[in-house]
């Protein structure tokens, strides 16, 4: 699944760390989500539409 | 209201780690003393035997659910890893398992005997390996 979590945090001007504190998991959850090694769950892609005020569709795609 | 969630991720995660120690050496210990307690410290007395298998039943147990609090306080990455790591081990266990008793009905093939014990020897650097795997994949 693609995102576009780099580009919204980096519009914020927020370390993967920064972003990894306000979501509550680890920096690598952030790294491998941005990578698209890992996509992440129903209630923490929430958390983050949520963090940026973006609907889910707004940041996550599904590449089929 | 579960108190595990109400930590930052680093702290939660520092608090189930020593949590697991303690209780991983608590079954150590007592698995020690199993071991070792009926014929060096009290000349095989029943009741004291029964008293130490009772205390490793209860640490083996308390340790066990450490390790699912331990899981349930890393974030959800750290818990496919684990999950992952832990599919690993298992499937692994189960061929070495079956593999080592095999060896048993050998007989003289091999000069040893094989013991339930040794799994361990095989589990603990699987786990680990693939911990370590794992991590390097979500890198």
């Amino acid at each position: 699944m693609k995102n576009r979590l780099k580009v919204l945090r980096a519009e914020r001007d927020w370390t993967q760390a920064d972003l990894a504190n306000k979501l509550d998991v680890s920096r690598q959850t952030i790294n491998a989500i941005e990578k698209g090694k890992f996509d992440p769950s129903l209630p923490l892609a929430f958390k983050m539409a949520s963090l940026f005020n973006r609907p889910i569709e707004g940041i996550f795609e599904d590449e089929q | 209201m579960n108190t595990v969630n109400e930590d930052k991720l680093e702290t939660r995660v520092r608090k189930s780690n020593v949590n697991l120690a303690i209780y991983t050496g608590l079954w150590l210990v007592t698995t020690a003393l199993l071991a070792f307690g009926p014929k060096l410290l009290w000349d095989f007395n029943t009741a004291l035997t029964v008293i130490a298998i009772a205390a490793n039943i209860a640490a083996g147990a308390l340790m066990i659910f450490a390790n699912v609090k331990h899981l349930n306080s890393i974030d959800e990455l750290g818990r496919r890893i684990f999950l992952e790591s832990a599919a690993i081990t298992l499937g692994v266990i189960v061929v070495f398992g079956v593999l080592y008793e095999l060896i048993s009905f050998a007989g003289e093939t091999f000069a040893f005997t094989p013991r339930i014990s040794h799994i361990y020897f095989v589990m603990g650097p699987t786990f680990m390996l693939s911990m370590l795997i794992s991590n390097r994949k979500y890198r």
